[in-house]
């Protein structure tokens, strides 16, 4: 007998055109002491089955079907039984930290007040409890802790005080809502750990609402699969992973990069276009073809980066050294990594390579010309057209207000005004099918398009000038798993068909094991070691690179 | 390939489609107070065609008819539907004659400020570094200095600097200087802070690394998305113009009462107020409150539906 | 401070001819230039300014051009009266703007709620003297139960006049205060409730109902305390609007503090008090900023105590 049964739990929202189902007609068990990953891309309902089994949804949304049954009770019976099984019975545990804790109570008020909610603890009792509870999940002088406000607290810390808070009256389930995603991986194994431990010695059954497959292959010990509502696969986590049965689960697990080899290209299991090497022929006529010297296009010398005293915070009186005395080399026509965890630096850098910041010291060269000294606006312009760069947010990369004709129009009628009407057209035509867009997309507005497909724009946007370098700033960080996989792939055809060179910039370690010839790892501003991407995974030769690698979630582990 | 046929949707196709239309359709109170804004603002602007007296023509006045009480009342005539004032004006005509006073100072002053407002918030936005400082501590100060306060000031710097006779004349342009120079730094503080935002966003540093030059950046690229915040505080500055108008005018310091506004003849019927004249200022102030009503109204309905925050 | 205290000076001392506003046409120049000397218009201007500051800051600002009296003596006769409204209203308008805006915030639909709101945006737009008119010829006019002007009989404490004392004077002041009120409450109750419904939508909110706090926890202990924070500044930014709109409503009440005194300043161009008036306004403005500011260090923990962690 299972401990948690969610039976035909159908949320849906009603909008303007028509009703939506976030989720429909999801069975799910759960048993003590095991840990369920829920696994989906977004909008594949998961967190909103989360929030149902305690009926937290928000308007306009409403569990609409279903029953949710812990132990022996229905907790949906009534709207007003389930608050009695929140925070009690039923622990959750949000994506982010740092808006999870009320900024005005200090953590131990917030403690106390959960405690007194749910137990007949005096406050003298409860405060203990919380200390002691603040020390089991690994918080240090938790005494004075306790006294603290939230925002004293380090991102990680703070997820360990909502933890504590999710925990403080022992309830017999978790739900883990993307608890990780937030953090970088150093302290998301540390994080993931703590939830291990705590299933085991509390005997808990706990729900880890995830994206991330590695995640799901170190943590869980059964996975669901859910996409656009509906559950997809439930089983072991072995299984599911190592011999799916359903199409949509092989394709999200071989979309997955590989973290123990490199791979040619990512299987795309679901649609994909085949001719697309005939699609950018069209763009290479255009293209003013650069022969292969094997040469070094970019060379970075010393380059140091600080901020001042109020741009970052007001209050610290130094400067923080976003990048710190960095050197490396890019070769013409290869793809370097540039990797490390958030406050490394390695943005700042991508946007030195780009002239969006200029460097405190230091030189970049590009084509054996100092381009941070360039004063001259005309001198600039001839770099600005042969570097470009992709970036991270699909949704604030583009102007929402122009169609994505004027969008990709903008770089080409700037350096070449000259340029007919007709020609222009043709033009963004073709840019769009390298990207694999069709013509009519150019009449659209960007809102009318999915967050990979926005990606695509941003590319052709950026191949409109012809550029030699292409600077990838997390190109594929706010994708999901399947579009980044298509994502991917595109950006290594256009680069051997273009011989372009890459400079991609990512946290993460197997998609850059999969995109690059060559990596540099940064810490804290600082370049810990260059090497080839194969020397790096298998002999790193720096502390740091070595205990990355060791913390990275691997999906491989399921293997073992 | 033929391009037009490419097109997808028309631009009222889009209109149609929008959130924005669906919200409007179904939100009883945006329709009424639109329509009824809509007629103001026709009768305003087209007195003279619907009215059939001209107020301010002396010829067309006769004493014999002032004091005349509202046509529904036992003395009514009903030639006057809202009675007449002291000198015999038909109350509704000078009403829309006020009314159009007042609408042509509110939106003046108001674009006069949204201009300058605009133009510093987005610049300092843009810019950044002393010049934003400087900006934005003189909209601080001034945030500080209530705007009636200010628009007092100037009219009383200025009937300093011009003299008597010339006030006359120049009042309307000082109204409207000092109404729309007392409003500017909600502009400049909205529009800063949504360049600020916008600033931050890849599709300017996309456009930066493309080599757009600032000055395009900014009215090309930025403008364009700061412009919904701005327009909702401009329907309700709007709003505060027309009544801050009324205010000044009320006081004495606005408009002069041979061209009177709203608030001038709210001002010269109050002395009538306790002899029983009642209609003399209880009509256009009743005028004065429907208007500001619908414009809030709207602008509340145009902040509800443009605040991405509560839109669920 | 000093800024401003330059500003008023430079703004009315270079504005206009005082002497212009003080006598006749028929004045001849030599007398004009005798009264320039007497009243030291002929320094040099630093000379003029500093002796500026140093008599401001004696509270000296010279002689009413118009009334013909110390600047100072007329303040210190008209404050008392402005103040008592002022206190007033803003004890009026803080309270139930509050205590509206959380219950309109926290309860989002229902009958109260919506009637809350629709009167709060009519309140908006009723302009403050058309609030007056109506409150007199209501409660003076037709019910005849409330006086229309003035303060009543007032106690004369030696420093200080109240009407607080005596029966006509608690009566006097219900209207006026009541009015200069209402237009500050329904501000305060819209961003008061648009506070209160961002804080319900954040996640520490949602978390603290996913731990099972209670209902009436959340809402009037998380939520509250998070949502009283802006109010500290709109209370500031309150007491220094209403001082601003003092200025109406005593002219409609005929009040006699110093909005009344200034009113009649500004019309004819009366400097000394007009620039006393502003340095006095900015005095207050300043002292307001100050007391926020130290307010919101006692309050806000985010401020009070720094982090251990510079960023994340």
């Amino acid at each position: 007998m299972s401990f948690l049964k969610i039976n035909n739990l159908s949320v849906d929202y009603q909008m303007r055109k028509e009703t939506v189902y976030a989720a429909k007609n999801v069975n799910i068990e759960v048993n003590k002491g095991e840990i369920l990953g829920l696994v989906g891309e977004s909008g594949s309902g998961k967190s909103t089955v989360g929030n149902a089994i305690i009926n937290l949804i928000d308007e306009p949304g409403k569990v609409s079907s279903g029953s949710v049954i812990l132990g022996d009770f229905n907790i949906h019976e009534n709207s007003e039984s389930i608050v009695k099984y929140r925070g009690n019975k039923i622990g959750l545990i949000f994506q982010d930290p740092q808006t999870s804790l009320n900024p005005i109570l200090t953590v131990g008020e917030q403690l106390i007040e959960t405690i007194q909610t749910h137990l007949k603890l005096s406050k003298e009792e409860a405060k203990n409890k919380s200390i002691n509870l603040l020390k089991e999940v690994g918080i240090k002088d938790a005494e004075t802790r306790f006294d603290n406000y939230p925002h004293q607290f380090s991102g990680g810390m703070r997820q360990r005080v909502v933890i504590s808070l999710a925990l403080c009256c022992e309830p017999e389930l978790l739900i883990a809502d993307e608890p990780t995603t937030a953090l970088d991986v150093s302290i998301q194994s540390q994080i993931l750990e703590l939830i291990k431990k705590l299933t085991k010695e509390r005997n808990l059954a706990v729900i880890l609402i995830t994206h991330d497959m590695g995640v799901i292959a170190e943590t869980a010990d059964r996975v669901a699969v859910m996409k656009s509502g509906n559950l997809v696969e439930i089983g072991e986590t072995k299984k599911i992973l190592t011999n799916p049965k359903e199409n949509y689960t092989k394709s999200l697990v071989s979309s997955v990069p590989p973290t123990n080899k490199k791979i040619s290209r990512f299987v795309i299991i679901e649609k994909e276009n085949n001719n697309k090497k005939e699609n950018n022929i069209k763009i290479l006529n255009r293209w003013s073809k650069k022969e292969i010297i094997k040469q070094d296009l970019v060379k970075i010398k010393n380059l140091n980066k600080s901020f001042d005293d109020n741009f970052f915070t007001e209050n610290s009186k130094n400067s923080v050294m976003a990048v710190n005395d960095v050197s490396f080399e890019i070769k013409e026509g290869e793809s370097f990594g540039l990797v490390g965890e958030s406050g490394s630096g390695k943005s700042t850098i991508a946007k030195m390579v780009v002239n969006l910041f200029k460097p405190t010291s230091g030189d970049i060269f590009f084509d054996n010309v100092c381009i941070t000294k360039i004063k001259q606006r005309s001198e600039l312009m001839k770099f600005r057209k042969q570097i470009q760069m992709i970036f991270q947010d699909p949704y604030s990369s583009l102007n929402g207000r122009l169609k994505v004709k004027d969008i990709i129009a903008e770089p080409i009628t700037l350096h070449n005004p000259s340029i007919s009407n007709i020609d222009l057209n043709n033009y963004i035509y073709d840019l769009l099918e390298s990207v694999e867009l069709t013509q009519k997309s150019a009449y659209r507005y960007p809102h009318e398009f999915s967050g990979g497909q926005r990606q695509r724009i941003s590319i052709a946007r950026a191949l409109a000038t012809q550029p030699r370098l292409l600077v990838c700033d997390e190109p594929t960080s706010a994708l999901d798993v399947s579009i980044q996989a298509q994502i991917l792939n595109l950006l290594k055809d256009l680069q051997e068909q273009l011989n372009l060179t890459i400079l991609f910039i990512s946290h993460d370690l197997p998609v850059v094991r999969q995109m690059c010839d060559r990596i540099g790892v940064l810490k804290d501003g600082k370049l810990c070691e260059v090497s080839n991407t194969e020397d790096l995974f298998l002999k790193p030769g720096h502390e740091y690179t070595r205990e990355l690698l060791r913390l990275m979630p691997k999906i491989e582990s399921i293997y073992n | 390939m033929s391009q037009v046929d490419n097109k997808s949707l028309s631009t009222w196709e889009r209109i149609k489609d929008s959130d924005i239309y669906h919200s409007f359709v179904k939100s009883p109170t945006a329709i009424v107070s639109s329509t009824i804004l809509f007629i103001i603002f026709f009768c305003s602007f087209f007195v003279e065609l619907i009215t059939p007296y001209n107020p301010f023509d002396p010829s067309s006045l006769s004493l014999m008819d002032a004091f005349t009480p509202p046509s529904w009342t036992e003395d009514g005539l009903a030639k006057f539907i809202l009675g007449t004032d002291g000198q015999g004006r038909d109350m509704l005509s000078t009403i829309l004659y006020g009314c159009r006073i007042s609408l042509i100072v509110g939106f003046s002053a108001i674009i006069f400020s949204l201009i300058l407002g605009v133009g510093l918030g987005l610049t300092a936005g843009f810019f950044g570094g002393k010049y934003e400082m400087i900006v934005m501590r003189l909209t601080d100060v001034q945030l500080t200095v209530p705007s009636i306060l200010m628009a007092l000031l100037v009219d009383g710097i200025a009937r300093g600097l011009i003299s008597r006779e010339m006030h006359d004349e120049m009042a309307i342009y000082v109204l409207i200087f000092a109404i729309g120079i007392s409003e500017w730094p909600q502009f400049a503080r909205v529009s800063r802070a949504a360049t600020l935002v916008e600033k931050n966003k890849d599709y300017v540093s996309a456009s930066t690394i493309i080599g757009v030059s600032n000055i395009i950046i900014m009215f090309k690229h930025i403008l364009p998305n700061i412009l919904r915040p701005v327009l909702v505080i401009g329907t309700i500055g709007l709003a505060l113009a027309i009544l801050a108008e009324s205010t000044l005018s009320f006081l004495g310091v606005g408009v002069p009462p041979t061209t009177p506004s709203l608030g001038t003849l709210i001002r010269l019927g109050n002395d009538f107020l306790f002899s029983g004249e009642w209609w003399i200022t209880f009509f256009p102030a009743i005028f004065l409150v429907i208007l500001a009503f619908s414009i809030n109204l709207l602008g509340d309905w145009m902040r509800d539906t443009l605040n991405p925050k509560l839109k669920k | 401070m000093l800024v401003v205290a330059f500003v008023s000076f430079s703004l009315f001392n270079f504005v206009g001819d005082p002497i212009n506003n003080m006598v006749g046409e028929e004045t001849s120049d030599e007398e004009r230039a005798e009264l320039r000397e007497t009243l030291g218009l002929m320094d040099p201007i630093h000379v003029q300014f500093s002796r500026f500051i140093v008599n401001a800051s004696k509270g000296e600002f010279g002689i009413s051009y118009q009334l013909r009296r110390p600047v100072s003596e007329l303040i210190v006769e008209r404050l008392p009266a402005t103040i008592e409204l002022v206190v007033i209203s803003a004890l009026i308008a803080l309270v139930t703007g509050t205590l509206l805006g959380v219950y309109t915030g926290i309860n989002r639909k229902g009958f109260l709620s919506d009637f809350v709101l629709a009167i709060s945006l009519l309140g908006v737009s009723l302009p403050t003297f058309v609030i007056g008119i109506l409150f007199i010829y209501l409660f003076a006019v037709i019910l005849g139960i409330l006086p229309s002007f003035g303060r009543g009989e007032v106690v004369d404490l030696g420093f200080w006049t109240t009407g607080f004392l005596t029966v006509s004077g608690l009566k006097a002041i219900i209207l006026p205060s009541v009015t200069l009120s209402l237009f500050q409450m329904t501000y305060i109750i819209r961003l008061v409730r648009a506070e209160m419904m961002e804080i319900l939508q954040t996640d520490y909110i949602k978390f603290a109902r996913a731990r099972g706090i209670g209902e009436n926890s959340i809402k009037y202990k998380h939520a509250l305390k998070n949502g009283l924070i802006p109010v500290i500044t709109i209370a500031g930014i309150n007491i220094g609007t209403l001082i601003a709109f003092s200025i109406i409503t005593e002219t409609v009440f005929q009040w006699p503090g110093m909005g009344f005194l200034f009113i009649q300043a500004v019309q004819f161009v009366d400097i000394p008090i007009m620039s006393a008036y502003l340095v006095f306004i900015a005095f207050v403005f300043v002292m307001i900023n100050f007391i926020v500011d130290i307010l919101y260090y006692l309050i806000d923990p985010r401020i009070r105590v720094k982090g251990d962690v510079a960023s994340g």
